[in-house]
């Protein structure tokens, strides 16, 4: 940082910094830049890789919104299972950090528990168990028929396919849990003792103290949990297949069909930037309302 | 002093919070339990039964699963590592120069290109996949690994950059000074000091992007079209396909086989986890 170095050297070392980031340069020109803005002009062509590329202006973008009733039910099931999905996974990944986090021995030993699913969930093996689970006369109807409760269609019924989908997301709250204990141990505990001094109750600790200073945590889990799940592909694809009746049929999955099942790039292209420009406006959203609930200690970011 | 009666009430309470965390514990890995048990019962005996361990213990499901192709599970195994296994080789040697680059030297535009690198991280994989897709059906890459293998030789996975520019920041500048004026070069700087020392930041990293793109499906079923060529996870999907209605207890074996190697890795190597997932504060 500091212009400690002759000036010559200094340049040498400037070319050096650069020589070493390189490859991420070309990687990201490569595999990241050219497709970003190629899948854009794509979305104005017809390209379907077999005949000639042609310039079709808006038509993919005016059939997807006019013609295609299957956007419209994949956007609004994505949403829902957003919606669903990603707070349930926050709320109990946040509340059982906060069980961990008071006193408890063996911490490591439950840590270690609740984290395994996260390295499992996003497997197709897990997927298959999913399957397994929740069939109609699956071990979770079993159980339940054991305390009496009728059976539920928890993959049959359309109403009722799309939680089940999510839960396995909400299976997956160990990596969650992990940050916020993590930012938890960062909160000094001289606040605390202040506080009992002070003689406040412990729910006026959770709100005043721990709460705001996990805010910044809760923002960046929302953010990057909410872009992970509106790309969901391998749950409702290998569970449900996006049925039935398409109630759990994700946007991924609509992007998957049209793109490389019935190879319309062009049109999977427009797809793909809808989504881009969804997931967009909500991070923009979390963003605009995190100014009037995520705490700052000196104010930044 | 706690009076006799608060410290008894504080007793319980505390017990209470064993028992719940102990009994979410159970349920949490029970799904896992019961798949490992389930490959050992026959076919009527998985569904319709709450019985964990089985009546008459099935041997055979494991190795009927195996070899229930044209192809076995052994090729499908091998071929995951070959992808797996140079990926995270890569994605570590690629990773590690980017973030040294980015972490101990200035140059012009650092500002904008870290802040760049940070932003793919939040670059949905959806908007980029269909040009990549086409880019790699031209370089003539389809049906092989070279849609995994080469990006990660271009560090094209920020998290482990970011995460890696973390741990060198926390690693004093003085090493440095000191063996640049020792004439040692900015190279030998970095794999005689600095590697040694992140090395368990390296191997949160390798054991990160081995489990990631152990589990990957969807790009997989992209980029890789001939049955020879499966990974795991084409191949368990494979099979629940094609499965005719009774080989449950098989497919459930192959699905216990394949989660096994993350499953041996973590409880292995736990504490780089929660090291790599605290220190970067990143997903996971």
């Amino acid at each position: 940082m500091k212009g400690h170095h002759v000036t010559g050297k200094k340049n040498k070392r400037q070319y050096t910094g650069l020589l070493y980031i390189m490859p991420w340069i070309l990687g990201f020109l490569i595999f990241q830049l050219y497709p970003f803005i190629s899948s854009f002009i794509y979305s104005f062509t017809n390209y379907n890789m077999t005949s000639n590329i042609k310039f079709i202006g808006l038509k993919n973008y005016i059939d997807i919104f006019t013609k295609d009733s299957q956007f419209y039910n994949s956007l609004k099931v994505t949403i829902f299972y957003v919606f669903m999905a990603v707070p349930m996974k926050l709320v109990f990944a946040m509340f059982i950090a906060m069980v961990l986090n008071i006193r408890i021995k063996y911490v490591n030993f439950y840590r270690t528990v609740y984290y395994l699913p996260s390295i499992l969930g996003g497997s197709v093996a897990v997927a298959v168990l999913w399957r397994f689970l929740f069939a109609d006369n699956g071990l979770v109807n079993e159980i339940l028929s054991f305390f009496g409760i009728p059976k539920i269609g928890w993959l049959s019924n359309p109403k009722i396919a799309l939680f089940t989908v999510s839960l396995l997301t909400v299976w997956q709250f160990g990596s969650s849990m992990v940050i916020f204990l993590a930012g938890l141990k960062q909160i000094p505990k001289e606040l605390y003792e202040a506080a009992t001094v002070d003689g406040v109750s412990k729910a006026g600790m959770f709100f005043n103290i721990t709460l705001p200073l996990l805010t910044p945590i809760i923002l960046f889990n929302l953010v990057m949990q909410m872009i992970i799940a509106f790309q969901e592909f391998t749950g409702s694809f290998v569970i449900t297949n996006g049925g039935p009746m398409k109630s759990t049929y994700l946007y991924a999955m609509k992007l998957y069909d049209e793109g490389f099942l019935f190879m319309k790039m062009g049109y999977a292209s427009a797809l793909s930037w809808i989504l881009f420009i969804v997931i967009m406006i909500f991070t923009a959203l979390i963003f605009r309302s995190s100014e009037y609930w995520a705490y700052y200690e000196d104010g930044r970011q | 002093m706690m009076t006799r009666k608060k410290k008894s009430r504080r007793l319980i309470r505390i017990t209470l919070i064993y028992i719940a965390l102990t009994l979410l514990g159970i349920f949490m890995i029970y799904p896992l339990i019961w798949m490992f048990f389930s490959s050992f019962k026959s076919n009527n005996e998985i569904f319709g039964s709450l019985r964990l361990l089985p009546k008459q213990v099935i041997w055979d499901s494991f190795y009927r699963g195996w070899n229930s192709g044209q192809f076995t599970y052994g090729l499908f195994f091998k071929n995951t590592f070959l992808l797996v296994i140079p990926v995270v080789l890569f994605t570590l040697v690629s990773s590690t120069l980017v973030a040294y680059g980015f972490a101990r030297f200035n140059f012009p535009l650092k500002g904008i290109l870290f802040t760049v690198m940070i932003s793919t991280l939040m670059l949905p994989n959806a908007v980029i996949i269909i040009p990549r897709y086409i880019l790699f059906n031209r370089f003539g890459w389809l049906n092989s690994y070279k849609p995994f293998t080469v990006p990660s030789i271009f560090a094209c996975h920020p998290f482990f950059i970011f995460m890696l520019v973390q741990f060198l920041r926390g690693l004093p500048r003085e090493l440095d000074e000191s063996a640049t004026i020792d004439g040692c070069n900015s190279f030998v700087i970095l794999v005689r000091i600095h590697i040694p020392l992140l090395k368990p930041a390296l191997f949160s990293a390798a054991i990160f992007q081995f489990i990631w793109t152990w589990n990957d499906f969807f790009n997989s079923l992209i980029y890789i079209n001939s049955v020879k060529k499966y990974t795991i996870s084409l191949a368990l999907r494979m099979s629940l396909d094609t499965a005719a209605a009774a080989n449950w207890n098989e497919i459930l074996a192959m699905s216990t086989l394949a989660i096994l190697p993350c499953v041996l890795i973590f409880f292995f190597a736990q504490k780089y986890f929660v090291e790599g997932i605290a220190t970067t504060g990143l997903k996971g």
